[in-house]
């Protein structure tokens, strides 16, 4: 028996392949193989041989067996490996192409503005930018005469003959969304409000359209101080790091008193750094919001008062993310797109940080 | 505004330096745009004394000279022919930048001698133009400051210019006295008090005044006098070259005493040549048609209504705003009529932004100057014509009458406090207002006449906390509106909007914020450019008009990046778009435009040109991600911008338009210099229905165990048949078992025959009771084509 199993372990050891595994196992543990047959023979054994012999064949055909399964997957593997070999690529070629694409600076920082004036409970206002002059100027106590209408470069629409109302204006500054919203939602009120503004201007610093946010609070006991602390919050939380303000007086019709605001920054090295050093840079106008532009809002002076300012979204986002030129903002260049946009999600939040 | 330091001293007594008075100018509200300050040029230079100079060795024209400094004796060596033994001169060390030669000194070898300085001349130092010599001074002790030494004996040289600009509130600071007093009253010194004086008239004006029935509102007070037997020409140096320092031209005597008070009162007055005014003066208002050749020499002519000033033969003057040439004076002028007079300044402001005249009467007439200053002026003046040119003074003649603008509000320091935020003592209030020229009677402020702009208790707060300094102001923390989480502030819209935005960031296309106006041509092309939309005053005929449509501007920022060399673009942009000119007709427009290739090319064979169902993917995506029903109809008959045949409007039912795909009309592309393939899609967020459940809860889900079947059917139809129509058909044919038709085949023509296609569909049937029997497939599969034949008259292909 011994001879048997050596014979097939060997030559099993020795198969090259499926088909010859396939034979001998035939040949061995088949219906009519070796072992099979071996095994008829049993029955015609003596009860004490059979207890012998009986258990080797199966043992033996046991062992047969598990050598035809073994050498079996390692033929497979054999040919699965021989396979792989051929199946190389040249894997340094360039995945499938994907369009990448992006959001606007002014569309972002106009969501991180959002996010941090939401957190403070301002909601967002938004405004027609057709107006007529009287949300734009008068209700702003800038009426016809005042020169601060001849500084603003107005844009004017045309009017069609026949038509004696005041020309209607492409809104100069966002402020005429107060006035709106005053009428609209009454006292107390806290809002934002963005969105593009024009003037009739066009220069290296200066471009017919841009970006304005302004902001509005009004409740019953609201200083200039609680305005100087949510400039300094929100400078604070868009710039990543502790920006201080000064305030200086100056003159806005809609407001009284009226401050232009500076924050800290250094301009060592050419470029500015927001909230360092001991320069000053101006980026805002703010101020009390004037009585007559409360009673303009339908709200009662006597009874209300408030805060108002408004900044430039394009020119906040040149300082946050150094962008040297406000011009190419409205160009749509692909190559500035993709360098100064942002992914798509990208979402600026209070929790996760407005900027990576 | 620009005025010297040294004219400011004229009006306030202070000690302060440049740099205190202008950190509090700016910080008062009067912003200081620039200082020049001569002594910061010139801040390194001491004076030394040459003791001896001999003849350099190798060089005719240059001597050695040893010089006495205040770091002892040094060797210069200099070429100038006054170098010699004696004389005090100005010196520059190595190290010291002359800035007239913009040089930074160092020790220099000239012609083999060591040379430690230099001795400077006034153009070197950009005192003047003089460079015959080096400078000589008559006095002064070696190592002394040169800035010292000037200061003490030629003042003008280091006075500094300081130039602010003022806001349109305050016309007071258009002149230095009101720059001093608000400097007074912010403790920077004492304003000095003014003299007033009279000067008795010596017989009656031959000219009169009169000002039109119908004139009185456009012309408060016209004041004057005939001064005669004057003697025009230059004015004194000390005039001139104030006048100068401030960047203006001395003209003559007579014109610079008018320029004089415009600056240092804020009060322009006008001199007439007496002897070219024919008869009287007459205040009225232009019939319309007139002309008039201004001082500038320019023509101008008036329209109905505008107040000018005539004598006997018509108009000479264009009133507050310019006089005329013809009656202008001269250094020949011998008698001169003065003008001092209030006009109407919105009548100012009206006609000089009519007339495009940027005087600097204009400027301060408009904005209102002092009426209670208006007698006292012609006085003041007509004393310093008489001063600077001799002559006669006749009475004073008048027409009108000064303004009455005296009014008093109220001071309420709890008021001021709680609007600022700042503890300001209601003595600290009190003393700013009286320092600033109000006067205090009880709690009410009366207004001086000098300040128009104070109409309110508001302008009071303003002055106070302006004078207190807001740089002072701390900030202190604004309660939120209410306790805990902050509640969302965006509205569905606004949300709308912002998805929107991100979608179509993230199917790859990138944002781009174009202007709202663009040129009528391309305006036009999209069914905008009419007057409706028309800009009066466009700043260039690019932006004529408010854009109809956000597409013309990405495709016009399309063909800049095709120009530059960059051919397949993903653009969009969110934004507004104008549908006429009243405020609202305004609405929000989401664009997407594709161009070129869908990538570059790659070696798997990926890119190709885009199409029409890449613009329709992205249009669904995006409608989607803004919540717009799935179930929506895909018709035609858009504008005439987009290709005819190759287009779809997104629809909930025919007037419900959700937004438009398609290829752009090769006509538009041609228009608009784009290289096609085009494609695009608009999408309008307003009009996709709010949902109209509230809460966040979604329906169960319902999950069926058993086996779903997929069975395939090719129909042959019409090429025009809508395959849309052909899936709804099928859909149709058993709406409880059919959970899918997809379209997966399309083929036209060939075999088929002219005009004919082939589609083919899968269904996808999902029991959801037993399982699907032979017999139950074979019979939804004949509703399924009898159905479809029936919509469409397709044959089942064999």
């Amino acid at each position: 028996m011994d001879d048997l199993r050596d014979k097939y372990i060997q030559a099993i050891a020795d198969a090259s392949d499926e088909d010859a595994i396939e034979a001998l196992r035939v040949q061995a543990v088949g219906k009519k193989g070796e072992i099979s047959l071996k095994m008829r023979e049993l029955g015609k054994m003596t009860p004490e041989e059979r207890q012998v012999v009986g258990p080797a064949l199966n043992a033996l055909k046991d062992e047969i067996n598990s050598a035809l399964a073994a050498k079996k997957v390692a033929l497979a593997d054999a040919a699965l490996e021989e396979r792989l070999r051929t199946e190389w690529l040249d894997v340094t070629l360039p995945g499938r192409s994907r369009r990448e694409g992006s959001i606007h600076p002014v569309s972002q920082v106009w969501e991180e503005c959002t996010a941090i004036f939401a957190d403070m409970g301002f909601a967002v206002a938004e405004g027609p930018q057709v107006e007529t002059d009287w949300y734009n100027f008068d209700a702003l106590n800038i009426p016809g005469h005042h020169p601060a209408r001849a500084e603003m470069d107005t844009f004017y629409m045309a009017r069609a003959e026949g038509d004696n109302r005041p020309p209607h204006v492409l809104r100069t500054h966002t402020s005429p969304v107060q006035i709106r919203s005053m009428e609209m939602a009454g006292a107390p009120l806290r809002i934002i409000c963005p969105g593009r503004v024009y003037r009739a201007d066009y220069d290296q610093t200066h471009t017919p359209m841009f970006h304005q946010v302004e902001g509005l609070a009004i409740d019953k006991d609201i200083s200039m101080a609680n305005l100087k602390w949510v400039l300094e919050e929100f400078f604070s939380a868009y710039f990543g790091t502790e920006v201080k303000t000064r305030f200086r007086a100056s003159h806005f019709p809609f407001t009284e008193p009226s401050a232009e605001v500076d924050i800290q920054c250094s301009f060592e090295g050419g470029t500015v750094k927001v909230g360092e050093g001991d320069d000053w840079l101006e980026v805002l106008g703010s101020g009390m919001v004037h009585p007559k532009v409360l009673a303009a809002g339908n709200i009662d002076p006597a009874a209300w008062q408030g805060f108002a300012f408004g900044m430039g979204i394009d020119r906040i986002a040149m300082l946050k993310y150094g962008i040297p030129d406000l011009r190419p903002f409205f160009d749509s260049d692909l190559r500035w797109l993709r360098h100064y946009g942002f992914a798509s999600l990208d979402v600026p939040t209070i929790r996760g940080g407005l900027s990576r | 505004m620009k005025f010297t330091l040294s004219w400011l001293k004229d009006h306030l007594d202070t000690t302060a330096t440049v740099d205190e008075i202008t950190e509090a100018l700016t910080d008062l509200g009067l912003e200081v745009e620039g200082v020049e300050d001569p002594a910061s040029r010139l801040a390194a230079f001491t004076l030394a004394k040459v003791k001896s100079a001999e003849q350099h060795p190798d060089a005719d024209r240059l001597r050695v000279c040893m010089v006495d400094t205040d770091e002892g004796e040094k060797q210069i060596v200099c070429g100038a022919p006054n170098a010699r033994a004696g004389i005090t001169v100005v010196l520059a060390k190595p190290g010291d930048y002359v800035p007239g030669i913009d040089v930074t000194l160092s020790i220099g070898k000239i012609r083999g001698v060591e040379s430690h300085g230099m001795m400077a001349s006034e153009r070197e130092l950009e005192l003047s133009d003089e460079h015959d010599g080096i400078i000589e001074l008559p006095s002064g002790a070696v190592g002394e400051r040169f800035v010292d030494w000037l200061a003490a004996n030629d003042p003008d040289k280091v006075d500094p210019v300081i130039e602010i600009a003022i806001t349109p509130n305050r016309p007071d600071a258009l002149g230095v006295r009101g720059i001093a007093r608000d400097l007074a009253a912010r403790g920077l010194g004492t304003l000095k008090p003014t003299e007033t004086v009279t000067v008795p008239g010596q017989f009656d004006s031959p000219i009169d005044i009169t000002i039109e029935e119908d004139t009185r509102d456009g012309c408060h007070v016209f004041a004057g006098r005939l001064i005669r037997g004057v003697k025009n020409g230059p004015s004194p140096e000390w005039l001139q070259k104030r006048l100068r320092a401030i960047g203006l031209r001395p003209i003559s005597a007579l014109v610079d005493v008018t320029n004089f008070f415009t600056f240092d009162r804020n009060r322009p007055l006008h001199v007439f040549d007496a002897d070219k005014v024919k008869g009287n003066l007459r205040v009225h208002r232009a019939k319309g048609g007139e002309t008039l050749i201004g001082l500038d020499e320019k023509e101008y002519a008036f329209s109905a209504g505008q107040v000018v000033i005539s004598d006997d033969e018509g108009i000479e003057s264009i009133a507050g705003i310019m006089g005329g040439l013809a009656t202008g004076c001269t250094e020949e002028t011998t008698n001169v009529f003065l003008e001092a007079a209030v006009w109407d300044h919105i009548q100012i402001a009206q006609t000089g932004r009519a007339l495009k005249i940027n005087s600097d009467a204009r400027y301060r007439n408009e904005r209102g100057i002092d009426p209670g200053f208006n007698m006292k002026a012609v006085e003041l003046a007509t004393q310093m014509i008489l001063d600077l040119c001799g002559g006669e003074p006749s009475n004073v003649v008048v027409a009108g009458e000064v303004p009455d603008v005296s009014r008093a509000y109220r001071l309420d320091p709890a008021r001021v406090q709680s609007l600022v935020g700042m503890d300001i003592p209601e003595d600290a209030q009190r003393e700013t207002l009286t320092a600033l020229g109000f006067t205090l009677d009880g709690d009410m402020a009366r207004v001086p006449s000098w300040r128009p702009d104070v109409t309110g208790e508001a302008d009071l707060v303003e002055e106070v906390a302006r004078v207190a300094s807001l740089t002072k102001l701390q900030g202190r923390p604004m309660p939120r509106a209410s306790v805990g989480v902050p509640a969302p502030v965006l509205s569905p819209m606004q949300k709308r909007e912002q998805i929107a935005r991100r979608t179509v960031a993230a199917l790859g296309y990138n944002e781009c914020v174009t202007y709202s106006f663009i040129d009528q041509a391309a305006a036009q092309l999209f069914d905008g450019g009419t007057d409706a939309t028309r800009l009066e005053n466009p700043i260039s005929s690019e932006m004529s008009h408010m854009r109809p449509d956000l597409l013309p501007g990405l495709l016009q920022a399309a063909a800049r990046n095709q120009a530059r060399g960059l051919g397949d673009l993903a653009l969009f942009e969110v934004g507004p778009a104008f549908h006429g000119g009243e405020p609202e007709e305004q609405h929000l427009q989401v664009a997407g435009l594709l161009v070129g290739r869908t990538g570059p090319k790659d070696v798997h064979g990926a890119s190709r040109s885009v199409d029409v169902f890449d613009a329709k993917a992205d249009a669904e995506a995006v409608l989607g991600a803004m919540g717009a029903p799935a179930k929506v109809q895909i018709l035609r008959g858009a504008e005439g911008w987009w290709h005819p045949g190759r287009h779809g409007k997104i629809c909930l039912g025919p007037k419900k338009v959700l937004g438009v795909f398609g290829e752009l009309h090769p006509k538009v592309l041609r228009a608009l210099d784009v290289k096609g393939p085009a494609v695009a899609f608009s999408l309008w967020p307003a009009e996709i229905p709010l949902p109209r459940k509230s809460g966040a809860t979604r329906p169960a889900l319902t999950i069926h165990d058993l086996q779903a079947v997929e069975r395939d059917f090719a129909f042959v139809v019409d090429a025009d048949v809508a395959a849309l129509d052909l899936v709804n058909a099928a859909a149709g044919a058993d709406k409880a078992l059919i959970e899918d038709v997809r379209v997966f085949d399309e083929f036209i023509g060939g075999s088929l025959g002219e005009g004919r296609k082939s589609l083919a569909i899968t269904v996808r049937l999902q029991p959801t009771e037993t399982t699907l029997k032979d017999a139950d497939i074979e019979a939804v599969s004949a509703r399924i084509i009898e159905k479809v034949q029936k919509a469409t008259g397709a044959e089942l292909r064999g």
